[in-house]
């Protein structure tokens, strides 16, 4: 027996370091001035995960992510990215995270595979055996499908052609954590389905991402799982099934017996269905059970946060999701 | 597609070791000045092909074509040396500051508003290989302006030193330190304007400085305390520096205290590069730290209300 532990004591510690977060976020706090953008995020990621950082304009998507990229100081709160302080993050920690940006001109007079293969060129010291760092030029330029345009002046390429580059510049250094914000705002749907298939890609081959959207659409198709934020804290964490799940409030019922029409709100429409049918049997018809998705509470709430009811709105939210 | 397929299979966890440093690549910091050595001849070869920059080559060989013109016949004041001969030199030291101040000022403007500085922050050591990129870029525009004023006025003007070895070598050093001088301060500047186009305000103190640094005619005539505050500049230094190197020896008479005052630019030139190399790293530092994506894409949406 004590041979056996002693064997399997290694591998027990192999698994804890896979365990490993991937990113740690404790009570992070963000405050300009006297305007509190952040008053409490919390929330981890495990190696390999794609998670969505939903919420309306405003919500401090933003601010968290570039807290998380090293880009931006923040307030006060406890933050690993890979393990370590964003804000003492040296180069090394730096090459292991990829970081896309939305380009506007920049590098204009470059061409598409000449700046890939330049800007890999950076991480060919922090390759690792495990990691080949750069990626080889002509496969990134494969694989975010601009081969086509490889030879072709950056200023010269559509603008979803740029988006992208901006993709195949973030990854050029193959890291084990990629942050994309808001992606695909002002994608036509050809563009966004591309781009969705781009992540998909990315996610297989274990990179741990983290995207900021509005769209909970979006979020829905990319991410393992959704964190919602508003009101400067995640006010709901999990897949998109759990969380519609956890929605499970009141549905809406609608029948007609003869012809006229009748609707029914409930908390139990399985229990009130079953009771429709025992009151009316065949006569009921046109039945339908309609739950409020978690779409339908996601408009609520950014209509609300719009609206500047911030506060109303994270509350209604956390009561339904709870 | 088929390769990100193997490529998910032979990635296993874990993955966060230590970058074994691969033979023949060397230290990380060294990779990224090399690769910034890259980047400036890069960019140096799209500004042959790039009009704007083009425009910027040979602006000033024009100008001074205009003004050798307007010269013709005219000698320098107390000796009948032509006035154009010693011109020349003199324009060659304002394409040095030139090129150190302005053209680093402007790109720096200008690659902070579009977000190059933030792509570079984003990548190991990418800031320090943008900076590198940036001094090779500088002082390769700084050798094709001053090559491209100096070829056509040898066969115009007579009087150059053009065939001394000593002249060259003069030439080159000046050049060097000259750069060391005001690049520096092209960085400062260049990281304190958040918008390229007030960067321009810097032009107009720039040449009024150039109208008293005796870059155009002699200033050993002007008030003294005029010639005071040229000489606290590198643009009066840089000019008195290349006319040192191709001018012969006798025409230093006309200069002030009579002498080329080599030991003299040195002490200003190498007190600017001085201060710019203490002061310039800081106020970069400051500067990188701010970029962010969101400062980006806060200048990008005034640059759009512009040209709406």
């Amino acid at each position: 027996m004590a041979v056996v532990n002693e064997a399997d004591a290694p591998a027990r510690e192999m698994r804890q370091v896979e365990a490993e977060f991937a990113l740690e976020v404790d009570d992070l706090r963000m405050r300009y001035g006297s305007t509190d953008v952040l008053t409490g995020v919390n929330f981890v990621a495990r190696p390999g995960e794609v998670v969505a950082l939903l919420g309306p304009n405003g919500a401090g998507k933003t601010t968290t992510i570039e807290i998380l990229e090293g880009f931006r100081m923040r307030s006060a709160g406890e933050v690993r990215v890979l393990g370590v302080d964003p804000a003492h993050g040296d180069e090394n920690w730096r090459a292991r995270l990829g970081v896309v940006l939305q380009s506007w001109r920049d590098h204009g007079r470059w061409r598409v595979r000449e700046l890939l293969e330049h800007l890999g060129l950076y991480y060919a010291p922090f390759s690792t055996a495990d990691i080949r760092r750069p990626w080889d030029p002509d496969e990134l330029v494969e694989v975010v499908g601009l081969t086509e345009h490889a030879h072709k002046k950056i200023n010269k390429l559509s603008g979803g052609q740029r988006r992208r580059l901006d993709v195949a510049i973030g990854i050029v250094g193959r890291p084990e954590l990629l942050f994309l914000d808001e992606p695909t705002a002002g994608f036509d749907p050809e563009a966004r389905r591309e781009f969705h298939d781009l992540v998909h890609r990315l996610a297989d081959q274990d990179t741990t991402i983290l995207l900021t959207t509005h769209d909970l659409d979006e979020a829905e198709k990319l991410a393992d799982r959704i964190l919602i934020l508003a009101g400067g804290t995640i006010i709901a964490d999990g897949s998109a099934d759990e969380l519609a799940r956890r929605m499970s409030t009141e549905a809406e019922v609608r029948w007609t017996i003869e012809g006229q029409r009748f609707v029914h709100s409930t908390l139990d429409a399985t229990g009130f269905v079953r009771e429709l049918f025992i009151k009316h049997d065949t006569a009921v018809a046109d039945l339908e059970v309609r739950r409020a998705g978690l779409e339908d509470v996601y408009m609520t709430l950014v209509r609300e946060f719009e609206a500047g009811r911030a506060d109303a709105a994270v509350r209604e939210f956390e009561v339904v999701t709870r | 597609m088929s390769e990100l397929a193997s490529e998910s299979r032979d990635t296993g966890r874990p993955r966060a070791a230590r970058p074994s440093l691969r033979g023949g690549v060397g230290s990380p910091k060294l990779v990224a000045a090399r690769n910034g050595v890259i980047r400036g001849r890069i960019e140096l070869r799209q500004s042959f092909t790039n009009v704007q920059d083009l425009w910027n080559y040979f602006f000033p060989t024009l100008i001074f074509l205009v003004v050798l013109f307007f010269m013709k016949g005219a000698a320098v004041p107390g000796t009948n040396f032509n006035l154009g001969a010693r011109t020349l030199p003199s324009v060659l030291g304002m394409t040095v500051a030139f090129s150190g101040l302005v053209t680093l000022m402007m790109g720096l403007a200008l690659e902070r508003e579009d977000g190059t500085l933030l792509r570079a922050k984003a990548i190991p050591n990418g800031m320090f290989g943008y900076l590198v990129g940036k001094l090779v870029l500088v002082s390769g525009m700084a050798l094709a302006s001053m090559a491209i004023i100096l070829i056509p006025s040898s066969f115009m003007l007579d009087g150059l030193a053009l065939t001394s070895v000593t002249a060259w070598l003069t030439l080159l050093w000046v050049m060097v330190l000259g750069l060391a001088a005001t690049i520096p301060l092209g960085a400062i500047f260049g990281s304190m304007f958040s918008n390229p186009r007030n960067a321009g305000v810097i032009m107009m103190p720039v040449m009024g400085l150039v109208a008293i640094s005796g870059i155009f005619y002699p200033i050993s005539g002007f008030p003294v305390w005029l010639q005071e505050i040229a000489q606290v500049f590198p643009i009066y230094w840089l000019g008195l520096g290349m006319r040192s190197a191709l001018l012969p020896n006798e025409l230093a008479a006309v200069e002030i205290g009579e002498s080329w005052r080599h030991l003299e630019m040195i002490g200003v030139l190498g007190a600017w590069a001085v201060v710019g190399l203490v002061v310039a790293p800081m106020v970069l530092r400051r500067m990188a730290r701010r970029e962010s994506g969101s400062s980006v894409a806060a200048r990008r949406e005034k640059a759009m209300q512009r040209t709406m």
